[in-house]
């Protein structure tokens, strides 16, 4: 007890300071800075890290084989999953080839595609969720790219297999949410996920996207609100700076957490899981009555 | 004509002869000729915005028409503020304006004679905005549809999801669909009325979902807007695209409907139903 009144008043102030200081880092702006880290882990990551045997397949049986959405069956430790997710790449090369994880059309049927391929060997989904959103183009639209989103969220309704679904840096909207139907939706700590993103939403309602840091703080994108709000079930804490700073750690905690998920799920039986997914969105959304 | 009963305006219209101003070929009509038509043009069938119970009128059996689910209103919960004030303040003079609680109307009642569950849209209600008040009516109005083994029919006229309540309404498209999918699996009819506007996330969810997908002429129907595709793909887009006319040539729409043709047609689809 050596020291004084005084000091001991000074050794608070400074750590309200450093505590003010850590807080401020925590502003929703620069969680959305984090999730579209040029080093922040994309799905390719994962998937060296997390899984094993990936067997990838291609193609929507209609049209193409989209590069923004990749799938196939993997190894989590010793499950047996189908994993489907948005790819993003690193550098121009690999974003042009991969439309920057903006899937058309094509994609989206891919992953239903895929979806039934699962429920057809009764092995569970798992969804990486990383995309700015559903391409907006002339020809998604004329194939049909509301369709094929929409019919993704009735089909994932009902698919008799447990869905887990993680959103690893940007959940995009609708483009997002189209492979973001299922069991258990978690999210890594600084990813996002937003109705509209904040340059698109300050640009509406602020009428000029400058003002994007107020739109995603109004919006409530992070995990941390999500999950308060009852849009998200589990919140998986990245390591120091963020995922990008160490992938290592990000990767095993999230192979953690699939796997754990997985196991709670598999107790249900087929009616049970449908009817608790049915229960579970009947239940999120905020209104009076 | 007995479908159009909105008080309000039809004093309006007996007090003042006004013009309207057609948004399509801009000739003008006389307001009382717009509405004896249905707001739709005669000169060249563009088909105005009506308002959730107008539709009602229109669509179902005199007096057969129960609302169910009105007590149902939106919340703020996010406390959403942008640059034109609190997003409660919206809601809120939404109401008062359109003497409706959320930006759809649902309930059940006979369409020349058969039953049916409905959900309509109401434009003016902050776009039609699809928010957790509007998700929950919507799925509510499926629930009745599929306990009382009755069809089920959604009008939609909406900008989208609803901004201001964040992801929770970019939810309402899951929930919403999760809906569809109950009735999917009982076998139960759900057909989908596209009406001007029909995008966004409305678009991307149970308005695409219809077991028969049925437009109004002429009615902008889009996942993504024009102004973002012209930027992305750095090109002028067709005049018709993401017109009702263009999803059908693109294998969207089962049919156009006019307006005055709606009630006969919903009524002879419905007379298929044999279970
Ligand atoms: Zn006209």
């Amino acid at each position: 007890m050596g020291l004084s009144d005084k000091s001991v008043m000074e050794l608070e102030d400074v750590a309200l300071k450093e505590k003010k200081k850590s807080k401020k880092e925590q502003l929703p702006w620069d969680v959305v800075q984090i999730s579209r880290h040029p080093n922040r882990p994309i799905l390719q990551d994962y998937l060296s890290r997390v899984f094993d045997n990936f067997i990838e397949f291609h193609g929507d049986r209609f049209f193409s084989d989209d590069k923004a959405m990749i799938g196939g069956f993997a190894r989590i430790g010793n499950q047996k999953v189908m994993l489907i997710g948005h790819n993003k790449g690193k550098n121009t090369v690999e974003n042009i080839e991969r439309n920057f994880g903006m899937a058309k059309p094509d994609g989206y049927r891919k992953a239903l595609r895929l979806m039934k391929l699962a429920e057809r060997f009764n092995v569970p989904i798992v969804t990486f969720i990383d995309t700015p959103g559903a391409f907006p183009g002339l020809e998604a639209e004329e194939r049909g790219q509301a369709e094929a989103i929409a019919k993704n969220l009735t089909e994932m309704a009902s698919i008799e297999v447990p869905i887990v679904c993680l959103v690893i840096g940007e959940g995009g909207s609708g483009g997002a949410l189209g492979i973001g139907v299922g069991d258990r939706i978690l999210m890594l700590s600084n990813s996002i996920y937003s109705v509209i993103s904040p340059e698109g939403c300050a640009s509406i309602l602020w009428r000029d996207a400058k003002f994007a840091p107020d739109a995603a703080a109004a919006m409530n994108i992070t995990a941390k609100a999500l999950h308060h709000h009852g849009v998200i079930d589990e919140i998986i804490k990245e390591p120091g700076e963020g995922a990008h700073s160490d992938y290592e750690t990000t990767a095993r905690d999230v192979k953690e957490a699939i796997i754990k998920n997985l196991k709670s799920l598999s107790r249900l039986s087929n009616e049970e899981l449908i009817q608790k997914r049915f229960e579970k969105y009947s239940g999120i959304g905020k209104f009076s009555i | 004509m007995a479908w159009y009963t909105e008080p309000t305006v039809e004093k309006k219209t007996t007090q003042k002869k006004l013009w309207v101003k057609c948004k399509k070929c801009n000739s003008h009509i006389y307001e009382s000729e717009w509405i004896e038509n249905l707001n739709v043009c005669p000169n060249c069938n563009y088909h105005g915005s009506i308002t959730s119970y107008e539709r009602i009128n229109l669509i179902f059996d005199e007096n057969s028409f129960v609302e169910l689910f009105d007590n149902i209103s939106p919340k703020d919960s996010l406390k959403f503020n942008d640059l034109k004030g609190s997003y409660k303040d919206k809601y809120e003079t939404a109401i008062k304006k359109t003497g409706i609680s959320e930006s759809v109307v649902t309930g059940y009642g006979k369409i020349n004679g058969i039953p049916a569950v409905v959900a309509v849209m109401d434009f003016r209600f902050l776009g039609g905005s699809l928010g957790s008040g509007t998700g929950e009516k919507i799925l509510q109005a499926s629930n009745y549809a599929y306990d009382n083994n009755l069809p089920y029919i959604v009008f939609s006229a909406s900008g989208g999801a609803r901004m201001q309540e964040g992801a929770l309404s970019l939810m309402q498209m899951a929930k919403t669909c999760a809906g569809v999918a109950r009735l999917n699996k009982k076998n139960i009819p759900y057909i989908s009325v596209l009406t001007n506007p029909t995008t966004g996330g409305v678009s991307a969810s149970f308005a695409m979902m219809g077991d028969v997908n049925i437009a109004e002429p002429g009615a902008l129907i889009a996942f993504a807007g024009r102004r973002v595709i012209e930027q992305t793909i750095g090109e002028k887009l067709p005049d018709d695209f993401q017109t009702s006319e263009y999803l059908q040539d693109h294998g969207f729409v089962d049919s156009i409907v006019d307006r005055k043709d709606m009630k006969n047609y919903l009524s002879n689809i419905l007379s298929y139903y044999n279970r």
